[in-house]
Formats: structure tokens, C-alpha cells, sequence
């Protein structure tokens, strides 16, 4: 009978409370920047197509729902020729930035995407290409690999000695 | 059996053998880089590292590298302890200080040896902070890439290359930590067995072109146990597919076929599957009578099975089920071989002497144990590559027992290899030109086909006095033959190798007669006869007339209507014989899956499946029935298996019920019980109900990606995966995941062994048998079944008339087999057509290198560039055989030259 009591006069007590539910979709939640939403593939400091294909983020999907084929520029450039998402299917767990070694990927903080229809969850290349670095700034993988794909010549990376001149013996 | 004790527990291991085999063999997971099952050991790359204890008490004990180390019995090592470890994981270390931060956009990632090894050894984190060491790549033609970038030095390739292949032109260059793997400069890797870089290599230096182009990771593709479609080897390889595409060859290990290896034209010749010229629906041709496109491919049907006198034309090229189909649907007697009287008649002889059981045919592995090899006519290295490569291994056999002698281990490869320098076994080779195998051979006769084949009976007379001198032979040859004779009745695993490349039947004759010869000495004699196509001796094992009988039969206006089923007619016989034959038919149904010219004369094109969307068997030269499994569905629904469309065609033609058609196990069931010769062939592979553990085996790694994506494009819904009544394996990832029988396997896999070195896992002992034993069933009795005796000598002599030339058919690796030159890679390494001709010849006719001379063949004439060839006998000429551009010869053919007027 008391915890009855007690009990009853918690829940009165609550509505001198702050309210915390709002008045979405006329008032707007506040996201962190990291909040685990709406993927985009974002691009390198020179605007190029960040993603290489190298399919790490497809082989961390839980849910396998990312697919794509990579493809190559005249350079040996390694990009997407085609990249898609189901969304339907995405948990937004994030492996797949977790897996991006190039930054490409990521999570935004953005869930508005309701659709009626489902396969407008289906989402493109074109739908996901955002022209941003994203979160990460300043990276730009071609930079620090060793490949050469029209960004940098052999031995011109970051970290690299010239190449080696294979007639010399001098040490 | 030696005991021995590793990190104090008790194993036997065999003697003889280095002690990283027989850790990998006791499955210890001991990292290595130089070492390869096929190649032995040379101690370059310092990882295999193990704590070796002088006895039981020594608890000091010192590293040693394993792979350098005989088994002894009483040995103590551990492979766990902390000093071998740290040091593994160091020196892992150090490679990777000049390794590219690549593996995103390097080829090998996924199956790569250096990312397996370098996360089983626990190097995470780079505490080098200096720069990385760089290198300028090289272009090396259509099917290899290279990223020098990423090489850890371990020398496979040239010990590949160099020492295994017989490649010229790849090497180290450069000094200290400096080398260099690649060419002298940019340019073409000759060697026909390059592609097999991809797989040595343990890093992403060297990597398959043609993958690159579409690429895919190797858990990304439904991959399947198959058989190489490309010669009559029958090497087992494994597909791999992505969004209805293929994408990928590689080997699939087999020890008694093509162990590690396959060749080039098997490995990059993939893409005529996802060529353009692709036969996508059914196609119905107006201009015959009774045919109305505008009708449904049902009812044409109709009309083409209500004609009398149905006949069906086999093929080599299709499988097993196929042929027994359409011999079940036209009849027996109306069912003939797809090929040419000369090459139906050669194989007859074939067959006959390998299946008399007084004959060994061996495999691949048993010929690199033989101590004396005779070529005779065939030119292994274009004809059936892969026992080129074997017998590359067979003539450094000799040389190795001596080195036995001075007791060098047979794994030691650095100290064979300096001991054996330049000495090579016995090896023969009479050819009429100069092939790439005579660099090994102890003497090399050039000569015409004729003379090649009395040489061979020369051979036989001073093995057996039943078979009598031949006329004809000068002196010097007599002797040549003679010391041959001499050298391979002291041989203790005489080989012989010939083949059908020269249409010769005198040469085929010649070399049963030298084997059965060798019998009179010998336990065994082994004769290998290289055959035209994949499935040649299992076309020719059915026994039915050739196509030339087929042909007089349409002459005498007995046939309505003809069934060809995937093939080319045009590349069996003259072209006019072949446009007569079309002429006289009132119908023809083609079935196959790429357009040619005998496509373009169907009233009916029926699409059918390649060997990837398709399940079947074949048989191998080696009378091995092997079976290769459907890739994938394919997503055209009009594809379907040419057995399955023969089937159902049964409905048209005798009225048996649609509902109960044939799967390809139960085909195959049938044809052994319709033709005795095939027993065994149906045991080739469990059958279609086999489960493990009530689970199929899956054809996807089970990281296989993007399996709610790929089709969401369509339809956001997925769809139910393809189901495979045919087999047991599954369209999917799910399904047992543990090591399946042997003919199952679609890819090799293991924990933490991402790469094709994972082949360990699967056998019994490293570099040994796969579990439960090799794959493929060998169809030819070993036990003595007839009294066959000696072949004669053909009567009628093909010699030229006046003015004439004989004309030699010359086959390439690259651009004579019908199906690879569809893919790209392999076309661009094809031949110009040519014609080559004596010194003698070519001084007649004044030309010089280069110049156009016109020969006439069959009512065809051909414009070729001369190439001059001084081994090259007068009175022959020599042209490239069945380049797409010169087809519709009937072999053996003569010709006429003439100079083109200017
Ligand atoms: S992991 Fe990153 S770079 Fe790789 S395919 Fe995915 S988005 Fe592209
Ligand atoms: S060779 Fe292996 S470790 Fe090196 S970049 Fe390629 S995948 Fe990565
Ligand atoms: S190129 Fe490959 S096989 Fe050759 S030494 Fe380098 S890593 Fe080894
Ligand atoms: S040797 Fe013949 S069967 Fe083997 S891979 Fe080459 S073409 Fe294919
Ligand atoms: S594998 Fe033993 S040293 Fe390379």
C-alpha cells in the first residue's frame, strides 16, 4: 500500500520535471559528430573519390548489404565503378568506417532518411559521394602508399627514398 | 618413421624430409616465405626459424632455420619458444620497413602469404621511423603486373621462372639491398608458364592482369571445382565468379595432374565466357523452310524434329553428358564424331594400344620420374603445355640421383642446383622445326613427317625383330635410332610422348610401336599421346564415325537435318566439304555458346552454357575422367547446359514426358551402362545427394560480401539463391565449412592461411596427396586385355606430286585452340598468320624474310609472310594451326605456292 503510494507520487512528482521528449520533427535533436548515421563516401584534399575499392568496408558489413565493383582510371587510379548501399538492411553499426583504411566511409550524424517505398533505400555512388573530406581532413591515401596513380611518381611519397637505380653497386 | 619431439610432445615424421615440411605436415602453423613444396628449399628468407635442443637437458638451444634442416631421429626443437618467436615476428619486421602502405589497392590482399604470415607472427605496429625503399616498375605484357614495391626478396619467382619453367627473361638484377625482380627491360615474359608468378609470389609484385581489369577479391567470388577446357591435360583449376562475370583462374592443386602449376593459355584463356560474342537467346533463321521467327522457339522446334533422318555431330570440346545426349536423342547410328577422318582415325590407333593394358599412360607426375624421354612429332610446349613443364622436371632426374649419391637432400634445392649445373637426363625430340623443349635434348632430328615416322619404326626395328627396318632411312639415321634404341632399353622409366599435332598417322603408328616395343623389355612402357582437345578421348571412346562419313551420307541425300553441338566444322575439315554438307541439309541446329562461322549457317542457334555455367565430365589424354562443377547460374536464363536442352528436345522427338529430365549424374549413369568403356567415370565425384553433416559445400568463402546489395539495384527484395540440384555443392556461403572430399573442393582456405598456401591444409602430407586422394578416375585398363601386336606402316605414302608442297600444321600455346583466343589476353599473344619454308625453298622461290607468298589450299588461298627456317626440309611449308583467320583446312593438307604478282 505505501510503495503504491510512493510510487504514485514519483510519477507526480515527474511532471514538474524537464520535459525530455521534443517536438521533432518541428524542433531538431542535437547530434555529436560521431553519432553512427547516414554513410557517405567522401572525397581526398584534391576533391578525387577517396574510396580505392578495395572492398574492406563490404567484408566488415555484418549485414553485407554494400557492394561495389573497383575499377581503374587511365593512371591505375583504383576508384568505384559502381557502389551501393541498402540501407534497408544497414544496422549502422559502423565496421565499415572501422575497415576504411583511406577514410572514405563514414558515418554522419544524419538519420532522416524515411522512405514509403523501400527500394528508395537502395542508395548509389552518385547518392553517397558527398563533396567533403568529412571527419578526417587532410588525408590522402595515394600520398602514403607506394603505387603510382597519377597522384605522385615513384618515390616522390611522404615516407620514400627516389627509386633505386638497379645498375649501380654503390652501397 | 623418425621420433621426434616438438615442444616436448612426441611425433613421428618421415626421414629424408626438411623439418618445416613436417611441421606444416603435423600442422603446426610455422611461417615461411622462400620454401615451396615444389621447389624445395634454399634458405633465403629467414623466417621459419625454430629452436633446435641438442638433447633432451640442453635447455639453451639454438635457432636454426627449419626449412634447412634434415629430419633425424631423436631430434628436440621447439617451435613455440619465445627466442624463435621474437625472432620470427623481427624479421617480419624488417621486411615490412620497406613495404608500401598498399594493401587497399594491392591485387593480392586477401590471398596474400606476406599479410598471413606477418599477422601469425604478431608484428602489428611499424617502429621504423626512415624512409621506405622504392622501385620503378616494369611493363611485362598482357598477363602479368608488377609493383616491385612490394617484394621481400625471397626469390620464388626466378626459382620459378628460371629454374623450373626454363624461362629466360626474368631474373635478379642489382645488388645488396638493392635487387631487382623483373626483366633486362620492359617487355613480354616469354615463358608459357608466367601466370604461375601470381601464386608463387607471396607478395603483390607479381599479379594477374586480366583479374585486374575486373577486379575481385578472392572472398568475393562463388568459386568452383573445375578442369581446364583448353588442351587435353585436363589440369584441374578453380573458377571464380562475381555478378555473372568471371573473373579468375587459378590452380587447383592435384598431385598426380597438374600439382601446383598450370600454364598460361589454361589460366588467362577464362575469358571467352564473358565475351561479346556470346550466343544470348535462341535464334531462329527465316530462310529455312518451315521456320517462322515470328513463331515461338517451341514450335520451330516442332518443325525441326518433324524431318526424317535427324543427325547429331558430336564434339571434343563438349563434355561427356553432352554427346551421350544428343546420341540419345538422334540414335546410335545417327551420331558421329565432330571431327575429321585423319584425327578419328588417329585416335582409334590411340585408343587401341593404350587400352590393350600392354601400355602405361602416365600422369604428369609419374612423367618427371622418367629417366629417358622420346618426343616423337609433337611439340609439347604449344600442344599440352603443362607436360612440357613436367618433362622439364623428368630430364633433371638423372642428374639428381647422382647428387643422391653424394647424399645432398632432395629438398636442398641451392646445392642440387650448383651440383647439377647444366647436366641434363636423356631426352630425344624429332619434330620437323626447332621447339623450345630442344635446349634439353641430347640429339634433335628435323625432319617431314614421313621421315619422322620410318625414323620411329628404325627406332622399333632394333627393339624388336618382328617389326622390320624401313625403306628408306640413310645411314646416319639408322645409327641415331639405334643409339636411341640402346639408351632406352637401359632406361629404368622410359617415356614416349607423341601426338596428333602433325595429322600423321605413320607417327602415331611409330610411337605406340617403340612402347609396345619397350614392353618386350621392360615391365612398363609409358606412352603419352597428346590429343586434340579437352575432351578428345572421350569423344573418341564413344566409337562413332567421323564427320567425312557424315558428310557422304548428307552427299547421298540422306540426311534432312543436322544437330552440331558446340563446334566449328569449319575447323575440322576443308571449307568446301563443310559448305557442301550445310548445303545439303534442310535444317541445322547449332548449340553452343559462341558465334563462328558454323553458327552463322544455323537455321536454329540454340545459347548453351560454357564449362562455368555448366557441370560435366571429360576425359583427359591420360583416359582420366574428371568432372568440373557449374560456377555459377548464369543470369540469362536462355543459357542452359547443352545436355539439358538435348534432353528436353526428347519431348519433340519421341514424346517422353518434359517433367523427368535428366540431371547430369544420372546421364552419366546411363552412359555407363550404354557403353561399358566408360566404367568408372561415374565415380568421379559423390553424387548429387551427398551431404556433410545433412550441409552442402558451400562455393562462397564465408566472408563473402555484399549479399543484400548486389541485386538491390533490381530489386530491393532479395532473391532466393540458385539452387544446384546437379551437385552438391551450394550457390551460397552457408554450408559445411570443414575440408570436403577432394573433387569438391572450390577453394583452398584454412584459419589464418588466407592464400593458396592453404593447399597444405588439404593434403596428407605437404606437397602430397589432397585427403581421400586426388580427384579424376582413370578409365584405361592396366590389365592385359587384347592380343594387339605391332602396327604396320601406313601404305599410302602423302607425298607431294610435282609442284606440290606438303603443308605442316603448326600449333601454338597461343591462338590454336578455339576457345582461349576469345579472350583478349590470349589473342594478343597469338601469331600473325605465316608461312614458313626452307632455305632451300625460299632460294627457289627468291623471297626473303617477310615477303608475301601466296599458297593455295583446298580451293583456298592465303596471303602469308614468309618466315625463313633453315632446319625446315624442302619440299614442306609449315603454317600456324587454326588461327581464327585460317580455318577450313582438312588435315593433312598439300598446297601449292606461288609469288604474288606486284
Ligand atoms: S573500405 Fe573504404 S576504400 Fe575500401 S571500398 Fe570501402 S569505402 Fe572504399
Ligand atoms: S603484398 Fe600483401 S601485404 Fe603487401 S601490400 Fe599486397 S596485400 Fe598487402
Ligand atoms: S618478386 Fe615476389 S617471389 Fe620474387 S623475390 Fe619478390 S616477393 Fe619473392
Ligand atoms: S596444360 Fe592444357 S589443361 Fe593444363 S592449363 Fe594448360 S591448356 Fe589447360
Ligand atoms: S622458408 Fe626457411 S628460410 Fe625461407
Amino acid at each position: 500500500m505505501i510503495s503504491l503510494l510512493r510510487t504514485m507520487g514519483l510519477t507526480f512528482l515527474h511532471m514538474f520535471r524537464k520535459r525530455e521528449t521534443i517536438q521533432y520533427p518541428e524542433e531538431k535533436v542535437v547530434l555529436h559528430p560521431r553519432w553512427r548515421g547516414r554513410i557517405v563516401l567522401t572525397r581526398d584534399p584534391d576533391m578525387g573519390e577517396r574510396c580505392v575499392g578495395c572492398y574492406l568496408c563490404a567484408a566488415a558489413c555484418p549485414v553485407d548489404c554494400i557492394s561495389l565493383q573497383a575499377t581503374e582510371d587511365e593512371n591505375g587510379r583504383r576508384y568505384p565503378e559502381f557502389f551501393r548501399i541498402n540501407f534497408s538492411r544497414c544496422i549502422f553499426c559502423g565496421y565499415c568506417e572501422e575497415a576504411c583504411p583511406t577514410y572514405a566511409i563514414q558515418l554522419i550524424p544524419d538519420f532522416e532518411m524515411a522512405e514509403y517505398n523501400r527500394q528508395n533505400l537502395v542508395y548509389e555512388k552518385e547518392d553517397l559521394l558527398i563533396n567533403s573530406e568529412g571527419k578526417y581532413p587532410g588525408y590522402n591515401y595515394y600520398k602514403v602508399a607506394g603505387l603510382s596513380a597519377g597522384i605522385k611518381g615513384k618515390g616522390e611519397g611522404d615516407n620514400e627514398e627516389p627509386p633505386v637505380d638497379v645498375h649501380s653497386l654503390l652501397p | 618413421m623418425a621420433h621426434i619431439n616438438i615442444d616436448k610432445k612426441s611425433y613421428e615424421a618421415k626421414e629424408g624430409k626438411n623439418l618445416l615440411e613436417t611441421c606444416l605436415t603435423l600442422g603446426f602453423n610455422l611461417p615461411y616465405f622462400c620454401w615451396h613444396p615444389a621447389m624445395g628449399s634454399v634458405g633465403a628468407c629467414r623466417q621459419c626459424a625454430v629452436k633446435l635442443f641438442k638433447d633432451e637437458n640442453d635447455t639453451q638451444g639454438r635457432l636454426v632455420m627449419a626449412c634447412m634442416e634434415s629430419i633425424r631421429d631423436g631430434m628436440f626443437l621447439s617451435v613455440d619458444d619465445p627466442v624463435a618467436k621474437a625472432f620470427r615476428s623481427q624479421n617480419i619486421e624488417w621486411l615490412m620497413t620497406n613495404h608500401p602502405h598498399d594493401c587497399a589497392v594491392c591485387d593480392e590482399g586477401g590471398s596474400c602469404h606476406l599479410q598471413d604470415m606477418t599477422v601469425m607472427t604478431g608484428h602489428a605496429y611499424r617502429r621504423f621511423e626512415f624512409k621506405k625503399r622504392t622501385y620503378k616498375n616494369q611493363y611485362l605484357g598482357p598477363f602479368i603486373n608488377h609493383e616491385m614495391n612490394r617484394c621481400i626478396q625471397c626469390y620464388r619467382c626466378v626459382r620459378f621462372y628460371k629454374d623450373y619453367a626454363g624461362g629466360k627473361d626474368l631474373d635478379v638484377f642489382g645488388a645488396h639491398n638493392h635487387v631487382y625482380f623483373g626483366r633486362e627491360s620492359d617487355g613480354v615474359l616469354e615463358n608459357e608458364f608466367s601466370g604461375n608468378l601470381a601464386e608463387i609470389c607471396p607478395t603483390g609484385v607479381f599479379t594477374d592482369k586480366t583479374l585486374k581489369d575486373h577486379y575481385t577479391r578472392k572472398w568475393d567470388m562463388t568459386m568452383a571445382p573445375s578442369i581446364c577446357q583448353h588442351c587435353s591435360v585436363g589440369c584441374n583449376v578453380i573458377a571464380g565468379e562475381r555478378y555473372g562475370k568471371l573473373r579468375q583462374i587459378t590452380s587447383r592443386f592435384n598431385s598426380e595432374v597438374n600439382g601446383y602449376f598450370i600454364c598460361d593459355r589454361g589460366r588467362f584463356g577464362y575469358e571467352f565466357v564473358n565475351s561479346i560474342t556470346r550466343v544470348q537467346q535462341p535464334l531462329i533463321r527465316r530462310e529455312m523452310v518451315g521456320f517462322d521467327e515470328k513463331r515461338n522457339l517451341y514450335d520451330n522446334l516442332k518443325t525441326f524434329f518433324g524431318n526424317q533422318n535427324i543427325i547429331g555431330i558430336g564434339s571434343p570440346r563438349a563434355s561427356l553428358e553432352a554427346n551421350f545426349a544428343l546420341r540419345q536423342l538422334v540414335g546410335e547410328e545417327h551420331f558421329y564424331q565432330g571431327i575429321s577422318e585423319n584425327q578419328a582415325g588417329l585416335l582409334r590407333i590411340i585408343l587401341e594400344t593404350l587400352n590393350s593394358g600392354k601400355i602405361h599412360t602416365p600422369s604428369l607426375k609419374e612423367m618427371e620420374q622418367a629417366d629417358a624421354v622420346l618426343i616423337l612429332g609433337e611439340d609439347p610446349t604449344n600442344a599440352a603445355p603443362r607436360i612440357a613443364l613436367a618433362l622439364r622436371q623428368a630430364v633433371r632426374r638423372k642428374p639428381l640421383e647422382h647428387a643422391q649419391q653424394i647424399k645432398i637432400p632432395a629438398w636442398h634445392d641451392a646445392a642440387l642446383r650448383e651440383f647439377i649445373q647444366e647436366e641434363n637426363g636423356d631426352m630425344f625430340i624429332a619434330f620437323p622445326i626447332e621447339t623450345k623443349l630442344d635446349e634439353l635434348s641430347t640429339d634433335t632430328i628435323f625432319s617431314s613427317p614421313e621421315e619422322i615416322a620410318r625414323f620411329g619404326f628404325a627406332i622399333t626395328s632394333y627393339l624388336t625383330n618382328d617389326v622390320s627396318k624401313p625403306e628408306g632411312c640413310d645411314e646416319t639415321m639408322m645409327k641415331r635410332a639405334q643409339h636411341i634404341a640402346e639408351i632406352f632399353k637401359n632406361a629404368e622409366h622410359p617415356l614416349i610422348i607423341s601426338g596428333t599435332s602433325l595429322c600423321h598417322e605413320g607417327i602415331i603408328r611409330a610411337a605406340c610401336n617403340i612402347a609396345l616395343a619397350l614392353r618386350l623389355h621392360k615391365e612398363t612402357a609409358s606412352l603419352s599421346m597428346i590429343v586434340p582437345e579437352c575432351n578428345s578421348m572421350g569423344l573418341a571412346m564413344m566409337q562413332a564415325p567421323a564427320l567425312d562419313k557424315a558428310f557422304e551420307r548428307a552427299e547421298q541425300g540422306k540426311v534432312n537435318a543436322a544437330i552440331i553441338l558446340e563446334n566449328d566444322l569449319y575447323t575440322r575439315n576443308s571449307k568446301t566439304a563443310v559448305d557442301n554438307f550445310f548445303d545439303s541439309c534442310q535444317h541445322v541446329m547449332v548449340l553452343d555458346h559462341l558465334h563462328h562461322a558454323t553458327t552463322s549457317r544455323a537455321s536454329l542457334l540454340i545459347p548453351v552454357s560454357t564449362f562455368a555455367e555448366g557441370d560435366g565430365t571429360m576425359v583427359s589424354n591420360e583416359g582420366r575422367a574428371q568432372r568440373f562443377f557449374q560456377v555459377f547460374m548464369p543470369k540469362n536464363e536462355n543459357i542452359r547446359e547443352s545436355w539439358l536442352w538435348l534432353d528436353e528436345f526428347k519431348q519433340f522427338k519421341n514424346g517422353v514426358n518434359p517433367q523427368k529430365l535428366n540431371e547430369s549424374a544420372n546421364l552419366i549413369e546411363e552412359l555407363v551402362k550404354a557403353m561399358q568403356q566408360f566404367k568408372g567415370a561415374e565415380t568421379v565425384s559423390p553424387p548429387s545427394d551427398f551431404r556433410i553433416n545433412g550441409q552442402k559445400i558451400p562455393r562462397e568463402p564465408h566472408r563473402y560480401s555484399g549479399r543484400t546489395a548486389m541485386l538491390a539495384n533490381v530489386a530491393v527484395s532479395e532473391p532466393k539463391p540458385p539452387q544446384d540440384e546437379d551437385s552438391p555443392l551450394s550457390f551460397t556461403m552457408e554450408g559445411y565449412r570443414g575440408i570436403p572430399p577432394a573433387p569438391l573442393i572450390p577453394f583452398f582456405w584454412s584459419p589464418g592461411w588466407n592464400s593458396v598456401q592453404s593447399i597444405n591444409k588439404y593434403q596428407i602430407e605437404v606437397g602430397g596427396p589432397l585427403h581421400g586422394g586426388d580427384p579424376g578416375k582413370r578409365l584405361f585398363t592396366e590389365e592385359k586385355i587384347s592380343n594387339l601386336d605391332f602396327w604396320e606402316m601406313p601404305a599410302q605414302d602423302f607425298s607431294p606430286a610435282a609442284g606440290e608442297v606438303e603443308i605442316v600444321p603448326l600449333t601454338h600455346i597461343f591462338g590454336s585452340e578455339v576457345l582461349s583466343v576469345y579472350s583478349a589476353a590470349i589473342a594478343e599473344r597469338a601469331p600473325r598468320p605465316y608461312l614458313m619454308i626452307g632455305e632451300k625453298d625460299a632460294g627457289d622461290f627468291d623471297v626473303a624474310e617477310h615477303a608475301l607468298l601466296r599458297v593455295k589450299i583446298q580451293n583456298q588461298s592465303f596471303d602469308l609472310p614468309v618466315r625463313i627456317k633453315k632446319e625446315l626440309q624442302p619440299g614442306l611449308v609449315a603454317i600456324p594451326f587454326n588461327l581464327p583467320s585460317m580455318t577450313g583446312i582438312g588435315w593433312p593438307a598439300k598446297g601449292t605456292l606461288s609469288k604474288i604478282k606486284p
